[in-house]
């Protein structure tokens, strides 16, 4: 068997391993908190009787001791069902589906922009150390992560929505716009801008500091010296040797928040409109939705675990000299 | 015409205690002949389903009487009128209620709507799922079905109050040929609703909008007017007033933005605040005490506590006079049941420290006499706000309070389990009748561990309890409302609740959407009537 393929079957079962431990984590969590969603849907119905608060339990099978709810949990997990949110009456897993698609697009579009704007912003700036750019990069790489995302959020739609009237201020759609087609396409992207934009600044952040940092770090390396050395041009030397070798860390970094994609960003969601998986999970928190929670936190850890595979992976492809074995 | 702060005030001022406010203001909307066509775009906070008929929170309150009708309607007073029932009739012991239904009516789904409707609906729905219905509905016997146009309401006890909770958002009428014989609670047709309304369910993007539209078989044709009505899902209250402000957003009810922020857009040429429009809510802020703390059971504390809290300010400062400083158990919206002749308690920190002091709550050595917690409902800003502001003033009595911030289900525990609290912030529907929407806050057989929205407090008083369950079977209503009476006075003698603010439910709306403030409900009304002058 190959090296790949060892490595794999052994990553697998870690991962295996991880998961049984999050499912038991996350029902332990979860259920530490005070209250359950019978009391929250009898309170926001305006209160009942005791009868009905015992009718929504034996509903939801909340009546039932915790282990049982376990079992039972774990039962349909392991035939991929991920339950029923009584909350929202609907299938957890159709409730994801339904909200996947427009998380997938806001967090893919503003980590990607931000992952090659970081890469040549960074760049720039190290190879401009201590010039007037790189001070006025730093300083916006500073800003933009240290700007509070509601506040940079509601900017963004005073000025695009209230005063120049180009933008949609919140949702995803326009209402009667064709689902499909360019139109369709072209009509998310009107509503995609501010959301993308704003989660761009703040993760573009941190990867133009950290390219900024890593391109320097290499730059006074060995290696690169004896490129020079060879007669190598400072613009050949950075574009064959300096930025390839910089880039390890960047993966690390888009590999972790990649992984989080599926919280989504509760934050820039809210603000926006925007029906993603954040709102999903934060309702369900305040709901006490155990299920639907449970269905989301899973997914989540999964895709953490996922891609944590991959980030080794490409680490190993682009930088021979990690071993996958390890 | 536009409402500007001045002229809301004003408007309260006219109403006085009658409740019949601005009746210029009917007239002008009635007068203007309905322009036909448009999508009214209004702000909801998401649902989790779209039919009321067994789950009545606030924004299912807000959505499902534009897909629903009820049996009535109600005028400002709180009138019944005939909507699906044509007429009724309520026999002399008061033990059973004789409708009359409307012929011609027809489900969304082209099949006729009829008696039986009613009587699955009240029986195998309100009776028995819905939250409040339970109570409403309790002595509910059996509903007779002699022709498909006639249903008789059989009680074992006379309920006066059925009379005033029959509009389709407290009472809907769901069709029996969809739910019979199914799990009513998880029912397709909860999500894609089939009803008798001015609108029919089209479609509904989770997080994104729910489209209705027009009902062209109406029965109160040429009804409705709009084309449509597209419920927006905003989460953000910042967002929501900047898609008012661009014209994103027609309408937008239930308090959509913080008070402060309410008044800068109503001020604004093209947003307006209607005053009409929130009568059948009736919504009153009140703090709960827990009356098992010793230092709560000796009335001249709680009249000490209460004399400090100045009413006027709360409503000036934190309702931005959206409100009137609360007298009572019983908002002045309900006007019919209403009445100012209580025990008053005005403004006087002298006369609360003098009160404490005879009571013996002997200030320490550190100026305290005791501490308290204070709990705000985690639901608007106007609660928290009146818990900073109760600290303040507990402070010059020597009382420390200590605001506890926490989400729903941890709140309910706390204040309706667990009953381990002080005194909170809080405010609830008193809605179109008090045996409804008051009588569960005070009546010691309403002290139900585990139950939101019940006697927390712990108060028992049997002079109150007997008021309440007399007006529960009192037929006459000039008799039932002096049972109310008594009962305003018995509460505001004891003082186990605070009342605070009568506040109105606002609406914030364009002023080219008319008509939506000719019902009682306002923004939580059918919208049959309501057009779009642009």
């Amino acid at each position: 068997m190959s090296h790949y393929a060892i490595f794999l079957l052994r990553r697998l079962a870690q991962a295996c391993v991880i998961v049984v431990g999050i499912v038991c984590v996350n029902f332990a969590v979860v259920h530490l908190a005070p209250g359950d969603l019978a009391e929250v849907m009898a309170g926001q119905g305006g209160g009942g009787d005791a009868g009905y608060v015992a009718l929504l339990r034996e509903r939801f099978g909340l009546d039932q001791p915790l282990w049982v709810q376990f079992q039972r949990y774990a039962f349909n997990l392991l035939r991929l069902d991920l339950g029923y949110s009584f909350k929202d009456n609907m299938p957890v897993a159709a409730l994801i589906a339904d909200k996947l698609a427009a998380t997938a697009i806001l967090m893919i579009a503003s980590l990607g922009t931000a992952f090659l704007l970081g890469i040549g912003l960074g760049t720039l700036a190290a190879v401009r150390q201590n010039s007037l750019s790189d001070v006025v990069i730093s300083l916006l790489a500073l800003i933009g992560y240290a700007t509070p995302l509601f506040w940079l959020g509601l900017l963004l739609i005073l000025l695009f929505t209230v005063k120049l009237g180009w933008l949609p201020s919140s949702g995803m759609r326009t209402i009667g716009v064709p689902g499909s087609g360019l139109a369709g396409v072209l009509d998310v992207a009107r509503h995609a801008v501010m959301p993308v934009l704003t989660l761009t600044v703040f993760y573009m952040a941190v990867f133009i500091r950290l390219m900024r940092a890593s391109v320097l770090n290499v730059a006074s390396l060995d290696f690169v010296r004896t490129a020079y050395a060879k007669g190598m041009s400072r613009r050949q030397a950075y574009t064959n040797h300096v930025v390839g070798n910089a880039l390890l860390p960047m993966i690390t970094m888009l590999g972790v928040n990649a992984g989080g994609i599926l919280g989504g960003s509760v934050v820039v969601e809210t603000v926006f409109g925007w029906p993603g998986l954040g709102r999903l999970t934060f309702d369900a928190i305040f709901a006490r939705d155990v299920n639907l929670l449970l269905g989301i936190l899973f997914c989540s850890s999964l895709l953490v675990v996922i891609t944590n595979l991959v980030t080794d992976l490409v680490s190993a492809w682009i930088d021979p000299r990690i071993e996958v074995s390890a | 015409m536009s409402f500007t702060r001045r002229n809301v005030v004003a408007g309260f001022a006219a109403a006085g205690l009658a409740g019949v406010a601005m009746p210029a203001v009917v007239t002008r909307a009635y007068a203007a002949t309905p322009k036909k066509g448009g999508l009214l775009k209004m702000w909801i906070a998401e649902p989790v389903m779209l039919t009321g008929a067994f789950n009545s929170t606030g924004q299912i309150y807000e959505i499902s009487g534009k897909l629903f009708d009820g049996l009535a309607r109600y005028d400002f007073d709180l009138n019944p009128k005939p909507q699906l029932a044509l007429s009724w009739d309520v026999s002399a012991d008061g033990k059973s209620i004789t409708f009359k239904l409307r012929p011609g009516v027809k489900w969304h789904d082209g099949k006729p709507f009829t008696a039986s409707d009613v009587q699955f609906s009240a029986l195998k729905v309100w009776k028995e799922l819905h939250p409040r219905g339970r109570s409403t509905y309790r002595y509910l016997a059996d509903v007779e079905v002699p022709d498909a146009l006639t249903a008789i309401f059989k009680f074992e006890r006379p309920s006066p109050y059925v009379m005033n909770s029959l509009a389709s958002v407290e009472s809907q009428i769901l069709p029996r040929h969809l739910y019979e014989g199914t799990d009513i609670l998880t029912n397709p047709a909860n999500l894609k609703p089939i009803g008798t309304g001015p609108f029919k369910f089209k479609e509904w993007q989770r997080g994104q909008y729910i489209i209705f539209e027009r009902n062209p078989d109406y029965w109160d044709a040429p009804k409705p007017y709009l084309d449509g009505v597209v419920m927006v899902i905003i989460p953000d209250a910042a967002s929501r007033a900047v898609a008012l402000e661009a014209g994103e957003l027609d309408v937008a009810g239930a308090i959509p933005v913080p008070l402060a922020d309410a008044h800068r857009l109503a001020a604004l040429p093209t947003l307006e605040i209607p005053v009409q429009g929130s009568e059948a809510l009736a919504f009153q802020a009140f703090m709960e005490l827990n009356l098992r703390r010793p230092y709560f059971q000796d009335v001249r504390v709680r009249r000490a506590m209460y004399h400090a809290i100045d009413r006027n300010f709360v409503r000036k400062s934190i309702y931005f006079d959206f409100a009137k400083a609360a007298t009572g158990p019983i908002s002045y919206e309900n006007a019919k049941f209403y009445t100012a002749d209580v025990p008053q308690y005005e403004f006087s920190i002298a006369k609360a420290n003098a009160l404490l002091d005879e009571a013996g709550m002997k200030r320490q050595s550190d100026g305290l006499r005791f501490k308290i917690t204070h709990d705000p409902l985690p639901a608007g800003d106007h609660f928290s706000r009146t818990g900073d502001y109760f600290k303040q003033q507990m402070a010059q009595l020597g009382i420390a309070v200590d605001i506890r911030n926490q989400d729903f289900p941890t709140y309910y525990r706390r204040v309706y389990k667990d009953y381990n609290f002080d005194t909170t912030s809080t405010g609830a529907f008193g809605l179109t009748d008090p045996t409804v929407g008051i009588q569960r806050f005070y009546w010691s057989k309403n002290i139900v561990p585990g139950v939101a929205f019940s006697n927390g407090s712990g108060y028992n008083s049997a002079e109150a309890d007997k008021a309440l369950e007399d007006a529960q079977t009192e037929v006459d209503p000039a008799k039932r409302a002096g049972l109310f009476r008594d009962f305003q006075k018995i509460v505001m003698t004891d003082l186990p609740l605070f009342p605070i603010a009568d506040a109105r439910y606002i609406t914030i709306k364009s002023k080219t959407v008319m008509n939506i403030e000719v019902d009682p409900l306002g923004a939580h009304g059918s919208f049959a009537e309501a057009y779009l002058a642009r």
